[in-house]
């Protein structure tokens, strides 16, 4: 049951190791030199490169004309994404903070996901929407939310949410040829991280969970900012002899519930780690499909940890008490594995 | 497309659009007109399903408009949309079929009266959102300069989308990056059940002005008026010299949607009768017609009786069409 990564074998001497914006960076020009109708539109995409400098030097390469500079208008933008998207273009609208997905929602919610299904199938909309997650950043309540549930809970959409820079490149490179509207999560913190990436081309299926350490006592399933997290708390569980298997669900749509399941099934308890806010959310999509295919194997109830339903507080001392952390998870998982 | 006739002929005056043509705009008017009427006859019926607004009364924008575009040129169109597919050049057997939820409809029955698409005759579909389609007619006409060709792109919105944010951050890209797509305003003086006046400030031509755009505001109700309008901003779209807005001044002649009969409260009675009976557009272009000898009575009835044939034919195939398999439910939800 278990999901590989689907990443074209390479030989070690051509993985490399570059930055999670480096992965985007290049995922986003190979695309662009593969397919002419590729562009990228958003606010301070072009010489600003975005505030997180993901999209530098790529004006440079394509020109004014492919990566372009908008008004502030994020519901103008996903508009103009969606109607080019119609008529033969594969646009890539950059929202810089994922909270501004509130502003695009109409043409997100409305329009690119239902115009497949109202026109009964004659019109596409091949979009790409980038945008960010995660707190941290003391950015305060506005620049620091992680509402990829909400998009997930429309069909039409899909849902990516990367965790490390080769998944990153490989799942970007499958959203921009994928013929959906595709809404894809950047973690603001992941920016900076390293990691191997092939240098040859490869891409990454859309829907296939990736399961990031193997262990037989408990499941960590985790999402973009959470993975990390989860691999932490899997390694110091380890220290507590607990082995713990860590899934990175990859895409929160299409999900990939036999991977899930199929590993709750092997450990007996789960733990689903997300950094959207707890109620109403991812971890409660994904407990409840863990507990209908997995209940008669399991040994305790399954857990969730997600954001505080709290907005995210400015002050330091306040915002990082409302993200899970390698501690509270390895914390919650001890108990789980009491009776093991 | 419309189709347009291999010959033609000489009128006894010359005018911007050769006679005949004029005559056929006649009978696409009649087309909406009649087709919408049947609409409003199946939904009394209990025969049509969910909810129809009609378009009788500015049947003059939406032929004016379209007969001056390709068949490869964009519209985008709205709730009140039967007009502006038909003009642009949907048949009318899969039109009802799409109304009555059946699978020979445009959308396969998933889309209904709000929300036909035809890609074949460059209509991006209908929209239920007010003003939602200001972006995606807008991003119509930049992909179509991207692609390098010279379509243009006709974005349909009534004066209730006057008061969406987005038409305006639309526009304002539009202004900037000099993109080749049409605002056509249909004020009909009602947002569903208000008076515009009393929820858009200012002139509404003032609006576009702002952004350099160039406006006209023109009679909705004349169809000559309405097409050359539209000749003078598509032509400017084509060359690549940058989007235009048209306040297209109209009325709608029945209620917001076929079940909005009482409308004394937000309308008078005279003022209906005073549109019906002075700014009919279909009668004034009849009147014009024959005041100008290029079509007389008896032609004018031959082209209502082919259209209201073809109307019968057209609403028996619908009628009798099967309804989409219940599996397809799940189907066109993803590409």
């Amino acid at each position: 049951m278990a999901a590989k990564t689907q990443d074209t074998a390479v030989s070690e001497a051509k993985v490399r190791e570059i930055t999670f914006a480096q992965a985007i960076n290049e995922a986003l020009a190979e695309e662009m030199r593969r397919d002419p109708t590729v562009f990228i539109i958003g606010e301070d995409v072009a010489e600003a490169g975005t505030p997180f400098k993901v999209l530098s030097g790529l004006v440079k390469e394509f020109g004014t004309n492919r990566v372009i500079d908008s008004p502030i208008s994020e519901a103008g933008i996903a508009g103009i994404g969606v109607g080019a998207a119609m008529t033969g273009m594969r646009p890539i609208v950059d929202i810089m903070f994922g909270d501004f997905l509130t502003l695009t929602m109409d043409q997100l919610v409305n329009q690119a996901a239902k115009i497949r299904y109202m026109s009964g199938g004659k019109l596409k909309v091949p979009l790409v929407l980038r945008t960010t997650l995660g707190a941290a950043r003391r950015s305060a309540a506005q620049h620091s939310q992680s509402l990829h549930a909400w998009v997930s809970h429309i069909p039409g959409l899909k849902v990516v949410l990367p965790a490390t820079p080769s998944d990153a490149k490989g799942l970007l490179k499958s959203a921009i040829r994928d013929d959906n509207p595709v809404v894809f999560f950047e973690d603001k913190m992941m920016y900076q991280l390293r990691g191997s990436v092939p240098a040859e081309e490869y891409t990454i299926p859309l829907g296939v969970a990736d399961i990031k350490r193997t262990g037989t006592d408990i499941t960590l399933v985790a999402t973009s900012s959470m993975v990390q997290v989860a691999l932490e708390a899997a390694g110091s569980l380890h220290e507590a002899d607990i082995s713990a298997e860590v899934i990175d669900v990859r895409t929160t749509v299409p999900l990939d519930k036999d991977t899930l399941i199929g590993s709750v099934r092997k450990t007996s308890r789960a733990i689903v780690i997300d950094e959207g806010y707890e109620s109403y959310g991812v971890t409660a999509e994904i407990a409840s499909v863990i507990a209908e295919g997995a209940f008669y194997y399991l040994d305790a109830p399954v857990r969730r940890m997600g954001a505080m339903d709290v907005p995210v507080p400015f002050s330091p001392v306040l915002e990082d008490q409302t993200v899970p952390t390698a501690e509270k998870v390895a914390e919650l998982a001890l108990g789980l594995c009491k009776n093991r | 497309m419309v189709q347009t006739k291999k010959k033609k002929s000489r009128g006894p005056k010359p005018v911007s659009v050769r006679d005949e043509r004029w005559l056929h705009f006649y009978r696409q008017m009649v087309k909406i007109r009649l087709f919408e009427e049947e609409v409003n006859q199946l939904y009394l019926g209990a025969k049509m399903p969910g909810l129809a607004h009609l378009y009788i009364g500015e049947e003059a924008i939406a032929v004016g408009v379209c007969e001056a575009l390709r068949q490869t040129d964009y519209i985008t169109s709205t709730h009140r949309g039967h007009g502006h597919c038909i003009a642009k050049g949907a048949t009318l057997d899969r039109m009802f079929s799409e109304l009555l939820g059946k699978a020979a409809g445009y959308c396969r029955g998933k889309g209904g009266s709000m929300h036909i698409a035809d890609q074949e005759s460059g209509n991006l579909g209908a929209n239920a959102i007010v003003g939602g389609s200001a972006g995606i007619a807008t991003g119509a006409a930049m992909s179509a300069r991207m692609r390098g060709t010279d379509q243009v792109a006709v974005c349909f919105f009534g004066d209730g989308a006057l008061g969406q944010g987005l038409l305006y951050e639309a526009m304002n890209m539009a202004a900037l990056w000099k993109l080749p797509v049409i605002y056509v305003c249909e004020n009909n003086l009602y947002n569903e059940y208000t008076h515009y006046s009393e929820t858009t400030a200012g002139r509404v031509s003032a609006r576009a002005e702002a952004f350099d755009i160039l406006t006209e505001s023109i009679d909705g109700q004349d169809v000559k008026v309405v097409h050359t309008a539209a000749l003078k901003c598509v032509a400017q779209a084509r060359r690549g010299a940058g989007p235009s807005f048209i306040l297209c001044n109209t009325y709608r002649f029945h209620g917001h949607h076929v079940g909005d009969i009482d409308r004394a409260y937000y309308r008078s009675k005279s003022e209906e009768e005073q549109w019906k009976s002075r700014r009919d557009p279909l009668k004034l272009l009849a009147d014009w017609l024959k005041k100008n000898k290029m079509a007389d009575a008896k032609a004018l009835q031959a082209v209502e009786n082919d259209i209201s044939t073809e109307i019968k034919a057209a609403v028996n195939f619908a009628l009798n069409a099967p309804y989409p398999e219940p599996e397809e439910v799940t189907q066109h939800v993803y590409a």
